[in-house]
């Protein structure tokens, strides 16, 4: 199984545990990932900010060397997969788009590369049964909330992720990795996205009543696809405790590190010790068998 | 809502200033609100996406750009994935925010543009985002240097920022790309 894999610049700086832990996990798993030589960003949200037209050439020049390597897309980080699906959408709906986008970069895009999340590889292509196979670890009944943010399943229509108001992709992988897929409300909701630096407020409030509802609903730790979800939820927590008076001490961790855990890979291997919020009671959880 | 109508010349009308920029029109919406019930920023901003549409539709264009949900909007497009009418709020957002910068008409609480501009500029020289150099431009932009401060050493020792920009992205495209946006602009 190969695809190309673009990593996304937050893989270099604040979620390179996420680059380990998804790179530990398809060698393991006996996926090539193949990362296009060059990658540039995806343009994010300031991308979109600013410039249609721009926020559609940046992630449409991955994609082109993706192209010409004969190879779908695998992505991580849910705001790149985001940007990505809508340069497709917008190449592949509106011709003139198309032309401006060929005129851009020089050379014409048809919006046809196939572009998958990495969990969408484990479940879809690899499937249910060969990593029930693979796995050496279960997570022995660990209570997880499932955390999916905005970009990987809005809007439903350009990413065709899962169900947008309630998905069940990592919950079912919860649930193969012998982990209690919680059930709660606030799986889709913001948690402040790019914010971070800018409205540090918005973010608060908002990862605030995310990791609350996530105690409430009986969570051990929340599991999260993307890199901004991840550092929004784990490393605001020191603010939300002075900001609100609520210390959640809440481990935020990557699916791919619970999968990785589940293979047998050490948590050092995975970055687990990157996280600001201790993830010891989820790797103390792991059990053989 | 009280609604104020006031005069404003039809050339520069933002409704459709806004579809121009964004190709979409907010004239089919129906006022059922959903968008605004499920918007996770409308408390905090003060103003709810409905409002905004409905002040598109009546032409109350300095309100708009006056109000802080253009900028406090996440894009995380709860307001378009719920709308009956397939009105891609994010985007008029988008094509707001565009139109305020250009008219440097916008009482933001953070500043996002110059966040934007931060981000973009180690883009355009690294090809790849430098978070340190975006986060330095952004500070001395706005003169508050102390904002997370107390986390920059927990960050340096977990390895969890780069200290260094990557050099490893190819600028072919991001060269072509920013030459014809400016080009554009």
């Amino acid at each position: 199984m190969k695809y190309a894999y673009y990593p996304g610049c937050s893989a270099e700086s604040t979620a390179r545990d996420q680059y380990m832990s998804v790179n530990e996990v398809a060698k393991a798993l006996g996926i090539e990932l193949i990362e296009p030589k060059g990658w540039t960003c995806c343009g994010s949200t300031p991308g979109h900010h600013t410039d249609k037209l721009l926020s559609i050439a940046l992630p449409a020049a991955n994609l082109l060397m993706a192209k010409k390597m004969g190879l779908d897309m695998v992505v991580f980080c849910a705001a790149c997969y985001n940007r990505m699906k809508v340069a497709n959408h917008e190449i592949k709906n509106n011709p003139e788009i198309r032309k401006e986008i060929a005129a851009t970069l020089g050379e014409d895009y048809d919006g046809s590369v196939k572009i998958h999340h990495f969990v969408e590889v484990l479940i879809k292509d690899i499937g249910i049964k060969k990593l029930q196979d693979a796995f050496t670890h279960s997570l022995d009944g660990l209570k997880v909330a499932s955390y999916y943010g905005c970009l990987l399943v809005r809007p439903k229509d350009v990413t065709n992720f899962d169900d947008p108001e309630n998905p069940i992709l990592m919950d079912s992988l919860v649930t193969i990795m012998g982990g209690e897929s919680v059930d709660w409300p606030h799986k889709v909701e913001c948690c402040g996205g790019g914010f971070a630096l800018t409205r540090t407020d918005i973010v608060v409030e908002l990862s605030n009543s995310i990791l609350s509802m996530a105690k409430t609903s009986g969570a051990q730790c929340v599991s999260v696809a993307c890199p901004m979800c991840q550092i929004n939820l784990d490393m605001r927590q020191s603010d939300i405790s002075k900001a609100k008076n609520k210390d959640y001490q809440m481990p935020v961790v990557y699916i791919s590190q619970l999968v990785g855990l589940c293979l047998g890979i050490s948590p050092e291997k995975l970055g687990m010790d990157k996280c600001v919020v201790s993830p010891k009671a989820v790797i103390e959880s792991v059990k053989v068998g | 809502m009280a609604v104020v109508i006031s005069k404003v010349k039809q050339k520069d009308n933002l409704l459709d200033a806004v579809r121009t920029i964004s190709g979409i029109d907010v004239r089919s919406c129906l006022q059922c609100k959903k968008c605004s019930n499920g918007c996770p920023v409308n408390t905090i901003a003060g103003t709810r996406p409905s409002e905004i549409i409905r002040q598109l539709q009546l032409s109350m264009d300095d309100k708009i750009l006056e109000s802080d949900l253009i900028w406090a909007c996440a894009s995380c497009e709860t307001c378009f994935s719920r709308c009956p009418m397939k009105i891609d709020m994010a985007a008029v957002m988008d094509a707001l925010r565009k139109i305020a910068v250009q008219k440097h008409d916008s009482r933001q609480k953070g500043n996002v543009h110059l966040f934007n501009k931060s981000f973009l500029k180690t883009v355009k020289m690294f090809g790849r985002t430098y978070d340190l150099g975006m986060i330095a431009a952004y500070k001395f932009g706005t003169a508050n240097y102390f904002q997370d401060t107390d986390k920059f050493p927990m960050m340096l020792k977990k390895g969890k920022i780069a200290l260094l920009p990557s050099f490893k992205g190819d600028k072919k495209f991001i060269k072509k790309i920013f030459a014809r946006k400016q080009v554009k602009n």
